[in-house]
């Protein structure tokens, strides 16, 4: 099962480092690992996703408390937040091609962000589900780069995962 | 850096000079720090350890940047897995350099990264005594642990505008939680309350928490019996009635039974290490587990856990006491003791046979020390022959029990003498893990440190000899020690007063003589191959 984690910690140098190498040394299986600034500049966020069982996600979410630098750590709660990811794919793609890509990207509401004689770069923002549909799309067409953040959670409603003010 | 040394108190530290942390080191000479020169920076490692141990402070050790620094870890690694506190200081090259493979760069914080509590590396002299409080504050409270700090050699010769030590340190994401929640000890209560066959199981972490005091008292008040892990050993008194003895791969067995066969296992600051437990799912489907430990990762890591505290041990027993009264069962308490009186140690001396016969001496030995003597042994079968067989009373045993670390003895016990220079502090190696710190008996005489080493020679490294045995058909591949030295000689060569017994009789007339003098002392016992560990 996929777990999201939502990691707030101090924004210094090492800290990244430290939280992944934990990761790899403990044997847990990260699935996407994405880190921003958030709105106190002192203070970053890393959203992981890991893919494991209770017992490992519990697991992570101490060791990641026991991180000096790190603030917080919070599980989120399937279904309580809203989850994302920003992906740039590069398609192959001749004149005869173009405007059967563009109808995709209009059905997809994937913006083309760039156009060269052989190629269309599309951006596309929605959940990793939906960003494997339009690469599944685009597939035929021929992949030649895909780029993607990893994905970005927060939680719905007025809920927050911020520092507790002291 | 000397200045932040002086207001956290330090009195001593253990280094090995080089260029990158020649600035630092020339301002500590000149200061009122003693600085103990080792021979080898794994050692300093250690000693600081030995030392943190028998003093309950923070133990400090130096090194010089790349090799100096690459030497340290297998000593911070071994401090980590047993929770030491220890502030490691390494010199690094010019914080301009950083990063280009100059000569003697290694990158410390990144090497260090899983065996160090925390990390610095300055980039700014400005920080270091924001750092240095923060650096004592992590390596002291909660689960303690080492801390580096790597520091480039031109910011230990850059001046600050005004030297102001913080009186605290400030971190917002480390609050390590001291009181038990009282929920999860009122659970505990009643589950104490409703055991039939409970038992208490002693970890390391009572000794860290400075709970001897407090777990003795809980023991006797519940009136529960109490097994230890080999951390564990010397909280409480081997020879009281309520002590079964250590449990695990190398325990005694009527403690495994114990543990085997209890309804409640109350485990305080002993984290179900593999050697200690090695089915604990078994175990908590029969028992009740009720897990006490300041560090929450280790709660519910190795074993299911029904009743968590996290807390200061010390502190959480003392809630346990307002609330604690004996009902445990007569019936339970008898058939401990019963297996405890049927226990018998191995181990018969034959003073015919040419060789020390290990498990009997070290009983002997053991009666002949100091009530508080400070006992360290090394890794291997001389380990397990001390601790199954030693009376650890008002001292301490110093092992290196996570880790498993051979050669740790001996700077052990150097550091844990100069911690307490009017405690008898005992060191007992085999011939593999003398050999790996043997460089120390240098440090030894520099300093005239008055320790009494026991060296159980058998050519062997006898606990790898000994799986052989048992599963590689004694093919002994690599385990044969033919090109030792005559270590009298050597001894006698740093002008240490040493001798060879071939019999426990004259083993134990030479300990006499051993215990009866002020200076250190070699004891080099033969010992018989074939001697088992158990």
């Amino acid at each position: 099962m996929k777990y999201t984690l939502s990691v707030l910690v101090e924004n210094q140098p090492g800290v990244l480092s430290k939280v992944s190498g934990l990761f790899s040394r403990r044997g847990f299986n990260i699935d996407s690992l994405a880190v921003g600034v958030t709105e106190n500049p002192t203070i970053s966020r890393i959203t992981i996703v890991v893919n494991g069982d209770e017992y490992m996600v519990e697991q992570v979410e101490k060791q990641l408390n026991k991180v000096i630098p790190v603030i917080k750590v919070k599980v989120l709660q399937p279904e309580q937040f809203i989850s994302c990811e920003l992906s740039l794919i590069k398609v192959s793609c001749n004149t005869k091609q173009r405007a059967e890509i563009m109808k995709i990207s209009e059905l997809m509401h994937a913006p083309i962000v760039d156009v060269a004689t052989t190629s269309l770069t599309l951006q596309f923002t929605d959940s990793g589900e939906r960003t494997q549909t339009l690469i599944s799309l685009l597939t035929p067409y021929g992949l030649k780069e895909i780029v993607r953040t990893g994905t970005l959670a927060i939680e719905k409603g007025a809920t927050t995962t911020r520092k507790q003010s002291t | 850096m000397v200045e932040c040394l002086k207001n956290e108190h330090v009195e001593i530290a253990f280094g090995y000079p080089g260029a990158a942390i020649c600035p630092f080191l020339d301002y500590l000479y000149r200061s009122s720090i003693r600085h103990v020169l080792v021979r080898s920076e794994q050692n300093a490692a250690h000693e600081a350890s030995g030392y943190a141990r028998a003093s309950g402070r923070p133990g400090v050790c130096i090194a010089t940047s790349g090799p100096g620094a690459t030497n340290l870890i297998t000593g911070i690694a071994t401090a980590y897995m047993d929770s030491i506190p220890m502030i490691v200081i390494t010199g690094q090259v010019n914080s301009e350099l950083l990063g280009r493979d100059v000569f003697q760069e290694a990158d410390m914080t990144g090497a260090c990264e899983p065996f160090t509590k925390h990390s610095y590396l300055i980039k700014d002299a400005a920080e270091l005594p924001r750092v240095f409080k923060e650096a004592f504050h992590i390596a002291t409270t909660g689960r303690p642990g080492p801390v580096l700090i790597d520091v480039p050699v031109d910011i230990q010769t850059s001046e600050i505008e005004e030297f102001i030590y913080p009186q605290k340190a400030n971190i917002i994401g480390y609050k390590p939680r001291t009181y038990g929640h009282p929920m999860q000890i009122k659970k505990a209560i009643a589950a104490i309350s409703e055991a039939v066959r409970p038992i208490i199981c002693c970890g390391g972490g009572v000794v860290l928490a400075g709970a001897r005091d407090e777990l003795v008292a809980f023991a006797q008040n519940s009136g529960i019996p109490v097994v230890s892990t080999m951390m564990g050993i010397g909280v409480v008194p081997m020879d009281s009635d309520l002590y079964l003895g250590m449990i695990g791969m190398h325990g005694h067995p009527n403690a495994n039974h114990a543990m085997g066969d209890a309804d409640l296992i109350i485990l305080c600051g002993a984290r179900v290490g593999d050697r200690a437990v090695s089915s604990p799912e078994q175990m908590a489907q029969k028992a009740k587990i009720i897990h006490i430990d300041i560090d929450p990762a280790e709660i519910g890591k190795n074993i299911t856990v029904h009743i968590p505290i996290v807390g200061d041990i010390r502190l959480v027993l003392q809630d346990f006491a307002e609330h604690v009264t004996n009902t445990v069962p007569a019936e339970w308490i008898e058939t401990v003791l019963h297996h405890k009186a049927n226990y018998k140690p191995n181990g018969v001396a034959d003073n015919s046979s040419g060789f020390v016969e290990p498990r009997s001496f070290m009983r002997s030995l053991s009666a002949m020390m100091d009530e508080n003597a400070i006992l360290a042994a090394d890794v291997g079968q001389n380990q397990i022959w001390a601790v199954r067989n030693f009376n650890v009373k008002e001292g301490r045993f110093l092992t290196s029990g996570g880790l498993g670390t051979m050669g740790y003895a001996l700077p052990a016990a150097i550091g844990a003498k100069l911690a307490k220079p009017n405690r008898q502090v005992v060191c007992i190696c085999g011939d593999g893990s003398f050999q790996m710190s043997m460089c120390e008996l240098g440090t030894l005489c520099q300093n005239e440190v008055n320790i009494k080493i026991i060296l159980m020679q058998n050519d062997r490294l006898g606990m790898v000899k000994e799986i052989q045995d048992k599963i590689y058909g004694c093919r002994y591949a690599m385990t044969t020690l033919s090109g030792n030295p005559d270590f009298v000689k050597i001894a006698e060569a740093y002008g240490i007063r040493s001798v060879l017994a071939t019999s426990n009789l004259e083993a134990e007339q030479y300990a006499r003589e051993m215990f009866a003098s002020d200076q250190a002392f070699i004891l080099v016992c033969r010992i018989h191959p074939d001697t088992p560990t158990i």
